[in-house]
């Protein structure tokens, strides 16, 4: 295996990544379920694409206006729909994204269904990696501060939430914005890696994938997600000498791991210094054959 | 000087009256009870107040100020909290994380703050750890902070509920039931706990319940409802002479 293969599928587990860090905190933290998010990534695609190839915007100022139309975009699809309770707000934003690919197939000013060619390249492993640290650097601040806490309240217990005073609906709604905004800015990276837009690179497969991979790597667990996208992006590659059989092979290790680790592979649990610390005396308590203690003991 | 007041409060589900033209005061500073036989409407009541419910008629005052149909995170945040006659906690969070979400609005750093940690966050972030253990150890919960709520036993499950609600700085706390499936001696330590609340975070309390030992033991003021509407209201003593709430409760002699 040359290099340039290896680099180009890291950079594409750090394009996932990116959506999936967006759609680990409005899924995995406040709890609401999305179908549509690679409607979000297109808006962001499309819209910093136009950014640097009509107005000439520099690459991550093209990033962030993409990030920040997904944003807008969101806020009003939030205000329409969050108030929808459960399936039927997953429902709504599968709507949407359906809807955000159909409208993009017939916009002849980005070409339409045929694509638009001729993006220019500036992704590159270097800066995907940077922009996922940072991503991932704002959301662990996020969640462990108040407004984490809430969000994951609102995920554990609507009412309750509410009796505490924890404003609800404007939860949800910060929750979907900045999950938008994650898509938007990795649609953004994928258009100048691609260096190619086209609709059906948007359709529900991609939104599935996305969600597939919060799942995988555990609700609730930033280092879930990263595990779960460097793990599923690269996984079709690495089984390609499976040919035809390696998309059977992707489905079943899905199917397993839910099966085996049914809230995911982090399931709840971050990957930190202090929490690889406690790993690590358990694992030597063990060793001496301590009792078990009863420490910390998540339920499933 | 009342903290609550419910004017000629009426909800309607369709055709049924759950709860009508009730009037009720409940005192600054006092603890007050509601009773009656199941399906009076004393839940709905506190749905009621607490906002969870619209109210059809009428209107509720708290504090001189009308918070009649406000959202129920408005309600809380004014003042009034409340516990679930079925235990509602964050049930796969830790005890301590249970309080120190409720203690949120101790802190007011915005989001911005929060993502790039400024010294405002980090140290109202330390208060709100201060409060949150402090809480705990006041409800005798200090020792399983770090156990998931749901690992609980029942009746520690009800004391976090209470300090969740207590971490809101309530002025009125409404307690649903919170006798519900203890046993007599647990029930005594509840009486004392509930005056001891009372008295410590200064703030007046309405219960709920069916044990008469303890409403009777700790209550200054009791309103007693039946089929959605008051049937007497007075002091435990007047209460338990009154021939209708006999009624209500033991049924006539032929």
């Amino acid at each position: 295996m040359d290099l340039n293969y290896i680099t180009g599928i890291l950079t594409l587990a750090g394009i996932n990544l990116m959506a999936v860090l967006g759609l680990s905190l409005l899924t995995g933290f406040t709890g609401m379920f999305s179908f549509g998010h690679a409607g979000f990534m297109a808006i962001g695609g499309y819209t910093s694409a136009m950014m640097t190839v009509k107005f000439g915007l520099p690459f991550i100022p093209a990033l962030l206006i993409g990030g920040l139309v997904a944003a807008l975009v969101s806020s009003v699809i939030g205000k329409l729909t969050l108030n929808l309770k459960g399936d039927y707000f997953c429902i709504a934003t599968l709507g949407f994204g359906e809807a955000i690919r159909l409208i993009l197939d017939n916009v002849q000013y980005f070409g339409g269904a045929r694509g638009w060619p001729g993006i220019p390249h500036h992704t590159n492993l270097l800066n995907v990696v940077i922009i996922n640290i940072v991503a991932i650097f704002i959301l662990a601040n996020i969640v462990r501060s108040k407004h984490g806490r809430n969000m994951i309240a609102v995920r554990e217990e609507e009412l309750a939430s509410q009796i505490v005073g924890i404003n609800v609906f404007r939860y949800k709604l910060i929750s979907l914005m900045i999950s938008a905004a994650y898509a938007g800015i990795a649609g953004g990276l994928m258009a100048h890696y691609m260096t190619f837009l086209q609709p059906k690179m948007f359709s529900l497969t991609k939104s599935t994938e996305l969600t597939i991979i919060v799942i995988f790597g555990g609700l609730g667990s930033i280092s879930g997600s990263v595990l779960g996208a460097l793990v599923l992006t690269s996984l079709p590659e690495i089984l390609r000498a499976f040919s035809n059989w390696r998309l059977v092979i992707y489905g079943l290790a899905v199917v397993i791991i839910m099966i085996t680790r049914p809230s995911g592979l982090m399931g709840g649990y971050e990957l930190t210094p202090s929490s690889m610390k406690t790993l690590y005396t358990r694992m030597k308590n063990k060793n001496k054959g301590l009792p078990n203690q009863m420490e910390g003991g998540k339920t499933i | 000087m009342n903290i609550l007041e419910l004017k000629n409060l009426t909800k309607t589900f369709g055709g049924l009256t759950a709860v009508g033209n009730v009037d009720f005061e409940v005192p600054n500073d006092g603890i007050s009870g509601l009773i009656g036989p199941n399906g009076a409407g004393k839940t709905t009541i506190f749905n009621l107040i607490t906002g969870v419910y619209k109210v059809t008629d009428g209107r509720i005052i708290f504090k001189g100020k009308d918070i009649t149909n406000m959202d129920p995170y408005k309600i809380a945040g004014s003042g009034i909290t409340r516990t679930f006659q079925n235990i509602r906690l964050f049930k796969k969070l830790t005890v301590y994380e249970n309080v120190l979400t409720a203690c949120h609005a101790n802190a007011n750093y915005g989001l911005f703050e929060a993502v790039v940690r400024t010294p405002k966050c980090r140290k109202q972030e330390k208060e709100l750890e201060e409060k949150a253990n402090d809480l705990l150890d006041i409800m005798g919960l200090y020792d399983r902070r770090d156990l998931i709520a749901n690992n609980l036993p029942y009746g520690l499950q009800r004391r976090l509920e209470i300090a969740r609600a207590l971490a809101l700085n309530p002025e009125l706390l409404l307690l649903d039931e919170p006798a519900a499936g203890m046993n007599p001696d647990e029930t005594v330590q509840l009486m004392t706990l509930i005056a001891d609340i009372r008295s410590k975070f200064n703030l007046s309390v309405l219960i709920i319940d069916h044990h008469m030992d303890l409403i009777m033991g700790i209550c200054e003021k009791i309103m007693v409802l039946n089929f959605g509407c008051k049937l007497a209201e007075g002091t435990p003593q007047e209460i338990q002479n009154n021939p209708k709430v006999i009624e209500a409760y033991l049924g006539v002699e032929g």
